[in-house]
């Protein structure tokens, strides 16, 4: 099984080298015709509003929505939550509308209010995972068949997943910490770990 | 309660990497700044005067009006940086109480220290810093820029001295990945740079923080060309809003960074952008009067 990773900008490589630690070879996506046969689909961090041109430009959009829908595990990091979203609080960028969740940008603040924290998060095991959180989104509205993965202290949820969709505020990508990968392979493999709730799950 | 970490060197290098496959550009009102973000860029340098401006003008450039850079934060979503003189710390904190999103010690504006650069790691925002070579690089790291730019020659549309850092920086890291360790001793001594820095370079095989090009990208065959080259992204100063069609010109160099190995693609959104910023040959100018001989 081939996973991508899509390359129109942002921190691809970061998210490529994790999964060629974890022996998977990924793609780079650029174009529609990357996207063939792919078992899964990482969204990175970047800019939303530079994926979200880029992906208009060269007709990404069409092909990654059918993706999602036809069961294949699509993550989003960031900017790429951003993009995976039903709705965001802006008009600018246009999401995918892939998965059940509102969003808002920069919800945090900026740059100078970016920060790290340790997380608990049950579906990834006992240790808290490490994360790391730059200009991020945040999920400010979760569709009936959205699992909360990981909320913080004041309940706002920042991993959630959806079926075969994933999505993060954080960015597992820069750290050591293998577990997301790990967990987003599983789910391209179809073998959702019992995490996986409502529709769409393979 | 969890321990919530700001201003870490990995949140700050981290917002870099975010950056990284993008184009930065230049802007000096709000009406650029929104061009540049509609165009897909992935954050803009809020400055006064374009480096080609600058380099006319003559004269102390410094820091940009505080006025112009908060009127350009209040009208983009993407993020704003902008200059400080050399060695202007003061500067530094003024733009961090702004709440500025990246600083950039930069040698475009008239040094304010010949000595001494910023201690960048006493900053909750984070720094990018030009080199022209590895030890360059390595020594604005250590100081805690959390982002390298080549220095190229800015406001010439010129890019062969960014061509020339580019490669002399991959040629040392080339370099070091096959140098034995008992010669790194020696070699971080003559480059000026901590042992411990270079190691991680030697191990990391590349530079340690994101680098992107900078300093004389004035079409989307530079920035492509920069990109194969190794960089990460790509800053363009006057190149865009000094040329005939900005728009245009802004659009078609943020693909061609996205596709820069596509020669088509590359090939398709150099069509019709009208006349490039007009430009100077950066071995025209006069020693003295070179922008990126100004600090070491």
């Amino acid at each position: 099984m081939e996973v991508g990773v899509l390359a129109v900008q942002g921190d691809f490589a970061e998210h490529i080298a994790v999964l060629s630690k974890l022996g998977v070879k990924a793609r780079e996506v650029r174009l529609p015709e990357h996207l063939e046969s792919l078992g899964g689909l990482i969204i990175p961090g970047g800019e939303s509003t530079t994926l979200s041109r880029l992906m208009t430009l060269y007709n990404l959009r069409e092909p990654l929505q059918k993706m999602a829908v036809e069961g294949r595990a699509v993550w989003g990091t960031c900017a790429g939550m951003i993009m995976i979203s039903q709705e965001i609080t802006e008009n600018d960028p246009v999401p995918l509308g892939i998965m059940d969740i509102g969003v808002q940008r920069n919800a945090f603040g900026r740059q100078v209010d970016s920060f790290e924290q340790r997380l608990d998060i049950k579906a990834m095991g006992s240790d808290p995972f490490h994360a790391i959180f730059i200009r991020a989104p945040v999920i400010i509205r979760v569709g009936n068949d959205v699992e909360v993965l990981c909320a913080l202290d004041d309940d706002r949820p920042v991993a959630v997943q959806q079926g075969n969709l994933m999505a993060t505020s954080f960015h597992p990508e820069l750290t050591n910490d293998y577990r997301f990968h790990s967990y987003f392979l599983e789910l391209a493999n179809g073998n959702s770990n019992g995490h996986s709730c409502g529709n769409g799950s393979s | 309660m969890v321990e919530v970490l700001t201003g870490t060197f990995t949140v700050k290098a981290g917002h870099a990497q975010m950056l990284k496959g993008g184009v930065i550009m230049d802007v000096v009102n709000v009406e650029q700044a929104k061009i540049a973000e509609e165009a897909g860029a992935v954050a803009v340098m809020a400055l006064e005067r374009v480096p080609a401006d600058i380099r006319a003008d003559g004269g102390v450039a410094r820091m940009t009006d505080p006025q112009i850079i908060c009127d350009i934060m209040d009208v983009v979503s993407i993020p704003v940086m902008a200059k400080v003189r050399i060695g202007h710390f003061v500067e530094a904190q003024i733009l961090e109480s702004l709440g500025i999103d990246y600083i950039d010690e930069s040698e475009v504006l008239t040094p304010a220290d010949e000595t001494h650069h910023i201690w960048k790691h006493d900053y909750q925002v984070p720094f990018v810093c030009g080199c022209r070579n590895l030890g360059e690089a390595l020594r604005r790291i250590s100081e805690g820029a959390a982002m390298i730019r080549t220095k190229g020659e800015a406001g010439t549309g010129d890019v062969v001295e960014a061509v020339r850092h580019m490669r002399t920086v991959q040629d040392a890291i080339r370099k070091l990945e096959n140098m034995p360790e008992d010669e790194l001793v020696v070699e971080a001594r003559d480059m000026r740079v901590s042992l411990d820095l270079l190691i991680k370079t030697k191990e990391m095989g590349r530079m340690p923080v994101v680098n992107f090009a900078a300093g004389g990208v004035a079409t989307p065959a530079d920035a492509a060309l920069m990109m194969q080259l190794g960089a990460d992204g790509v800053f363009v100063g006057s190149g865009i809003f000094k040329s005939g069609d900005p728009a245009s010109r802004a659009h078609a160099i943020v693909q061609s960074v996205t596709h820069y190995q596509d020669a088509k693609i590359l090939a398709e959104v150099s069509k019709n952008l009208g006349e490039p910023m007009v430009g100077i040959s950066a071995k025209s100018i006069p020693e003295d009067e070179l922008l990126a001989t100004r600090s070491q």
